[in-house]
């Protein structure tokens, strides 16, 4: 139902200095600090930024949407010539599902668990009666086919739990261009993908927008897959546009420094080491949970000393079983595990209190990890006094060393995890790893849940104290740039299976085994062509 | 077979383990109890010789082991043993059999709990319902004050209180509910109007809030939110994105209030003379008349499993992951 009213020189939306604030803390705080967007229909523009810059906030703003707690202060959004703000919310729910339709972070979470997802992706469409049931099913599976989704006349008869995380996202992306919007919102819809799946999303979402000449507003905090999406791109950060440029522009020239930081990760690059001291072997590991299916499949994989040996694999590739295998956490079903070349008992039971002390974990969510009514000096000083058996005046005198170890400086021992800043209570988790005092730690997606400037901190941080103290790292990454910039061995991970192991050098060079091939040509590039090139090469 | 019904054919059979659990501990809380059925019944004069050969007749002198096997035996068979009071020092026995006992006053129970069921619990899910819909707004409020008034007044204090406006001061419905197997339905629904009124006053709190609560739990869902964003209207939100998703919550605390229909009401069966299974076993506890208190005791353990299973087995077929596994 698009309505055509639209005169040439009148942009689909155009956002005027809007404002909006947030309640917490007892106080209104600003969110949006007065953003101008102008959008005509049929383009892209691309929203980019660090967590808090306001950038899911803005896209719902653009649908005349603000979530519980906040609020808009000022400015005008006109959508369509129609004023959204002040809109009576029976008006604007006349627009949602309909003319502007949304895409969601996390399909998996954003469909109902209780209904049929065909009933879902209809849903609005129905409830507008732009067409009856039978003829919005039928586009409904159209749409599926479309968007390459598998048994596309029966999928929608299933259920959410019933279908893959990249499947869920296209049935999404169908369910928002089912009433042929005039404008979608894609908020980080690929983030929760992986890359191979990501690639495939992509190109579905790219390909329908266009066939429908659908204006879009596509939300990430990665600058490589906006490429790809955007005809312009604008950066957000605290709440206020740092710039905006065409994508080309945008790539080649940024001119800001910010914008220049957004893809800093990808300038740390250490030089590999090779070396044969092996301090940790798998021999012919098999795993699996409560006895079904072989999760770890004959999986051999050696660690040397003193280095960064990074495990890559999508998810259900086994990695982080492995690492639960290693800790003993998941008793192995076959093979053995040799530390210092001396079998490690299978069970976390049956090991001793110094196995347990040598092999250490770091995990992605540092939110989870640390008991929130702890102060920062319990959380480190627990290892220290569990393993090492410190008084509270050692235990304190090495708390702050371990502190300033990771670069926070020694007023941090009082402070609880809700007073840290997300890099912060990374840090302090690598802290208190290191407390006790470990030959390995095993690293576990740590960096995946934080921005990227914060992640570069958090990789130079742990080279920094490799290089102090001889620690060795099993890096556990589904992110190939993390990978190329810490690694000096990386193996590859499908399905349980080690697919290759090898120095950084010779993993990264051709040829690749296939499924290598597949995961490295996956990962995004900084050029806007990459999309279509690769699509087109694979086909 | 579907793993549904295998699931609850799982919790059927914990139930009937659940159940003969129980069956140990009313067994042996019943040795626990101070003092001796012969004594008391023969008094303190009796000879020592009498009060033996009493407890010989009804079987006391045996092992504790050999009693509960008779009795497990027998009721598996039906048989709740005979009552012991009847029976006394004459030496004539006018004893009669418990389920004979039990089951005029369980059928009047029911009829009650019945009545109170039917007008509470879908008077609190639409309470629930409307107040999750209408939050903090004035009906919300009001709704949720009124419900924790009633739940916070003992039970006698909201019967008398009822006996006040309705059967004293506006003489409507009667003070007593005073029904035997003779009275027909018209009539028994008629006197145990004020009961059930009771009743229902003191369970529509607890399930309302929960209702509400349990909805309200999921309106911060992702799902909710793309609900709204596909322009569902907050009454579409609630009934058809919030509640599919609440069943099981909700039907574990109306079960558990139904459940207290059954067993917990004693207190407002003394107020309005109402001859339910409640006031029986009281009687029984004070006469010592172990058979009764044990069948009652067991029909209570009955109904809480019975409903707590139903409940279990409402959160599992409103599960979608459970009823359509991959």
């Amino acid at each position: 139902m698009s309505n055509k009213k639209t005169t040439k020189n009148q942009s689909l939306l155009e956002i005027k200095d809007l404002k909006i604030e947030g309640f917490s803390d007892e106080f209104w705080h600003p969110i949006i600090k007065g953003i101008n967007v102008k959008l005509q229909r049929g383009e892209v523009m691309g929203l980019i930024g660090e967590s808090g810059a306001g950038k899911s906030t803005l896209g719902l703003a653009a649908m005349g949407y603000t979530q519980p707690g906040c609020r808009i202060t000022g400015g005008s959004i006109s959508f369509d010539g129609q004023e959204l703000i002040g809109m009576p919310e029976h008006k604007k729910r006349k627009l949602w599902g309909t003319r502007i339709t949304y895409v969601a972070q996390s399909a998996a979470a954003s469909f109902n668990p209780a209904h049929r997802l065909i009933n879902q992706a209809t849903a609005a469409k129905i409830r507008a009666k732009i067409s009856d049931e039978k003829s919005a099913k039928e586009d409904a599976r159209e749409l599926f086919k479309t968007l390459q989704l598998p048994e596309h006349n029966t999928i929608g008869d299933r259920y959410p739990h019933q279908v893959s995380g990249g499947q869920l996202q296209r049935v999404m992306t169908a369910m928002a261009m089912s009433p042929r919007p005039d404008l979608i919102i894609f908020d980080e819809p690929t983030t929760a993908l992986d890359v191979t799946t990501q690639v495939e999303v992509l190109a579905a979402m790219k390909d329908i927008v266009k066939e429908f000449n659908t204006a879009a507003i596509y939300i990430t905090h990665d600058l490589a897959v906006v490429a790809q999406m955007a005809d312009f791109i604008k950066v957000l950060r605290y709440g206020e546009e740092v710039e905006q440029a065409n994508t080309r522009i945008m790539l080649d020239t940024p001119e800001k420094e910010y914008t220049k930081s957004l893809w800093s990760v990808r300038s740390i690059n250490k030089k590999e080491e090779k070396s044969d001291d092996i301090v940790l072997s798998l021999k012919n590991i098999d795993a699996s949970y409560g006895g079904g299916i072989k999760v770890l499949d004959d999986v051999s994989i050696n660690v040397s000393r003193g280095k960064t040996l990074a495990v890559v694999g999508e998810s259900g590739s086994g990695k982080s079983t492995a690492a639960r295998v290693i800790t003993g956490l998941l008793p192995q079903q076959n093979g053995q595990i040799l530390f210092n070349n001396i079998e490690l008992p299978k069970t976390l039971r049956g090991r001793s209190k110094d196995q347990k002390r040598q092999i250490q974990m770091i995990y992605q969510m540092a939110d989870t990890a640390m008991n929130p009514k702890q102060t920062v000096g319990e959380i480190i000083g627990r290892p220290l006094e569990f393993y090492l058996n410190l008084n509270a005046n050692e235990k304190e005198k090495r708390t702050i060393e371990l502190l300033e170890l990771i670069e926070l400086d020694e007023t941090f021992i009082d402070r609880l995890p809700s007073e840290l800043s997300g890099g912060q209570k990374q840090r302090i988790c690598i802290a208190r790893a290191i407390a006790a005092d470990p030959e390995v730690i095993i690293c576990d997606e740590v960096t995946s849940a934080l921005d990227q400037i914060v992640q570069e901190g958090i990789l130079k941080l742990l080279m920094k104290l490799q290089k102090e103290l001889g620690i060795t790292y099993i890096f556990i990454t589904h992110d190939i740039s993390t990978v190329k910039a810490i690694s000096d061995e990386v193996v590859v991970m499908f399905q349980g299976k080690v697919v290759e192991q090898g120095l950084k050098s010779q993993i990264f060079s051709p040829p690749h085994p296939k499924y290598t091939e597949l995961l490295l040509s996956s990962v995004p590039e900084m050029d806007p062509d990459w999309l279509s090139n690769l699509i087109s090469s694979r086909n | 077979m579907h793993p549904v019904i295998k699931t609850v054919l799982g919790r059927l059979a914990m139930g009937v383990l659940t159940l003969f659990a129980v069956s140990l501990i009313i067994f042996s809380s019943m040795e626990l109890l101070p003092g001796d059925f012969g004594q008391a019944i023969l008094g303190q004069a009796a000879l020592p010789e009498t009060v033996a050969a009493f407890r010989r007749e009804l079987g006391l002198d045996q092992p504790a082991i050999v009693r509960y096997w008779q009795w497990v035996t027998a009721v598996l068979q039906g048989d709740l043993g005979t009552s012991f009071s009847g029976r006394n020092a004459s030496g004539v026995d006018r004893s009669r059999e418990v389920v004979d006992l039990v089951l005029p006053r369980l059928r009047n129970t029911l009829f009650l709990a019945s009545i109170a069921a039917l007008i509470a619990v879908p008077l609190s899910l639409l309470l629930g319902v409307t107040t999750a819909l209408y939050r903090n707004t004035f009906y919300d409020r009001s709704v949720n004050m009124a419900t924790l008034t009633t739940i916070s007044f003992p039970e006698f204090f909201v019967a008398y209180l009822l006996i006040l406006f309705f059967a004293s001061l506006y003489p409507i419905f009667p003070s007593l509910a005073n029904v035997d197997s003779d009275t027909l339905f018209g009539e028994r629904l008629y006197r145990a109007a004020l009961p059930a009124l009771t009743l229902t006053l003191v369970i529509v709190a607890h399930m309302m809030r929960m209702t509400r609560a349990a909805i309200i739990n999921l309106l911060a869902s992702p799902y909710i939110q793309m609900a709204r964003l596909s322009g569902a209207s907050s009454a579409e939100v609630i009934l058809k994105h919030a509640l599919p998703n609440a069943w099981a919550p909700i039907a574990t605390v109306i079960a558990f209030n139904l459940a207290y229909l059954v067993v917990g009401v004693v207190v407002v069966e003394v107020v309005f003379v109402y001859p339910g299974i409640g006031q029986l076993m009281v009687d029984a506890v004070a006469m010592r008349d172990i058979p009764v208190v044990q069948g009652c005791a067991l029909i209570f353990a009955v109904t809480y499993i019975l409903l707590n299973l139903l409940a279990d087995i409402i959160g599992i077929i409103t599960n979608p992951r459970l009823l359509h596994p991959r």
